[in-house]
């Protein structure tokens, strides 16, 4: 029986990880997730989790802690956000390459500078092409669910990726909502013990992890982890699939909401989903055909699904809570419109960076873009297909 | 391990190239990385025994009187110590 209860993002990542219960949580605070590890550590002192928590100098030790631990042959986790996680991106590499199944909480936020502790992704799209699998969670309930299947997906022996659940840094975070919980015991069964084939204190076979891996090799084992990825998806929906027969709460790639017959079609992830849904509810009221994509697993990158699901939008727009800087639009606007192109849907698309820094979106800031949408249909062409939304300009 | 080697297709790699035997270093002939060449002169050896104990890649063999042969130089990267500490000139570098 699931348990009501009442908690904000970051008490229902700890609590997760309670009931995961791993051997090992190395961490370093950093606003805005800094309660998970301080909430997990008064677990670890209380004694209701046999954790070994290392409380280590910075994040990059932190990330090596981890692998140190998972190649041992432990089940490593740990929490960060923003430049915490620039701080592991030398250790991001050599975990997903050294194919360990680190899981981590990551509480977006605004990679600095100008200094910002606020929510953006710019964190995670930093890590994007690390060979992690990413799945964003658009509340404390998501943030949750995706922590209990965390460890089902990245061990399976054809996965064996480290992975991350994304959540927005203080607008779930910090914000209580209703969750409903699961059993302690359910969560351990649905875990399950962690049994490595291969670890190195395992006294029967020594080996040797990360070995020198020079030009006739890392090709190779490259496209071993780029398979790795492919797999992950399939995994990925088994496990969904268990949990949902267990819990009732369904997951896979991505939630279509109100897309049966949308004709403006917003494609976003994590938080920002809310208000698009409430927004598109709204639009709906006065028969306008507002639809919601909210990417829930962004890495792998389902290319084939989105294509699909957009397939028969007359105009979309794609939010990206992170800039590419790349003078043409966000990370998720060029993988949406690459998958769209490579599945032959044509379907007129535009890019709204929004929410840097911790912005607020609102549902009229929403209800723009819908009207942009419209606007677009209506005369047949995009002006500019990389916008911002909000943006203070004089012209 | 031994049946891995530069042609080995993908799927018959290891992941992340993680060696399962021990004892592997001997495998793997690093004496290609050397600039310069040690030569053995063993008509000015004492064999004082003074070399062989300084090589950092264990390539001066020793044999069973206890006397050093010629250079192994499978695993001699040509770091000049042993020329070094030889007080007899019989070691030169090339």
């Amino acid at each position: 029986m699931s348990i009501r209860e009442r908690l904000s993002g970051n008490e229902a990542a700890a609590i997760a990880m309670r009931q995961i219960n791993p051997d090992v949580v190395a961490a370093f605070p950093i606003t805005p997730s800094t309660e998970i590890p301080q909430y997990f550590s008064t677990f670890v002192s209380n004694g209701v989790v046999d954790t070994e928590f290392v409380a280590v100098e910075s994040e990059h030790s932190a990330m090596s802690a981890c692998i140190g631990a998972e190649a041992a042959g432990g089940r490593a986790m740990t929490a960060t956000s923003a430049n915490g996680l620039s701080l592991m991106w030398e250790m991001i590499y050599i975990a997903s390459s050294l194919r360990l199944p680190i899981v981590m909480s990551l509480v977006n936020r605004a990679v600095s500078g100008p200094l910002n502790i606020h929510n953006d992704h710019s964190d995670a799209m930093g890590v994007r092409d690390a060979g992690w699998v990413m799945l964003f969670s658009e509340n404390n309930q998501e943030a949750y669910d995706n922590l209990l299947m965390a460890h089902r997906i990245a061990e399976n022996p054809s996965v064996r990726l480290p992975l991350m659940v994304c959540q927005d840094g203080f607008i779930t975070s910090h914000s209580i909502e209703n969750i409903e919980l699961e059993e302690d015991e359910f969560v351990k069964k649905f875990v399950g013990t962690y049994k490595p084939e291969h670890y190195l204190l395992n006294d029967k076979e020594p080996i040797a992890i990360g070995p020198l891996d020079l030009q006739a090799y890392l090709f190779e084992h490259k496209a071993q982890q780029a398979e790795a990825m492919k797999n992950a998806k399939k995994v990925i929906l088994e496990v969904a699939e268990e949990f949902e027969k267990a819990t009732g709460r369904k997951y896979s790639f991505f939630e279509e909401y109100r897309m049966e017959d949308a004709e403006y079609v917003i494609v976003c992830m994590n938080s920002t989903a809310g208000t698009a849904k409430y927004t598109a509810d709204l639009l709906r009221d006065k028969g306008i055909k507002a639809g919601v994509l909210k990417i829930r697993v962004f890495r792998p990158f389902p290319a084939e699904e989105i294509a699909k699901s957009l397939s028969k939008a007359k105009a979309v727009a794609v939010l990206d809570k992170a800039d590419g800087l790349n003078a043409v639009g966000g990370p998720l606007f060029t993988d949406v419109t690459s998958a769209m192109y490579v599945n032959d849907v044509k379907v007129p698309t535009v890019n709204y960076i929004y929410g840097i820094g911790g912005r607020d979106t609102k549902s009229d800031d929403i209800e723009k873009v819908y009207n942009d949408l419209a606007e677009i249909v209506k005369s047949g062409k995009v002006e500019n297909p990389y916008r911002y939304l909000g943006l203070r300009r004089d012209k | 391990m031994k049946d891995i080697n530069a042609k080995t297709p993908m799927d018959k790699l290891t992941e992340g190239g993680t060696i399962y035997t021990a004892g592997n270093a001997r495998e793997f002939k690093t004496g290609d990385w050397r600039s310069t060449k040690p030569i053995y002169l063993k008509d000015k050896c004492k064999q004082c025994g003074l070399c062989f104990p300084v090589c950092p890649d264990n390539a001066i063999p020793v044999n069973k009187e206890q006397k050093r042969e010629d250079f192994d130089y499978d695993y001699c990267k040509g770091c000049g110590v042993c020329a070094k500490v030889c007080p007899f000139n019989a070691i030169t570098m090339e």
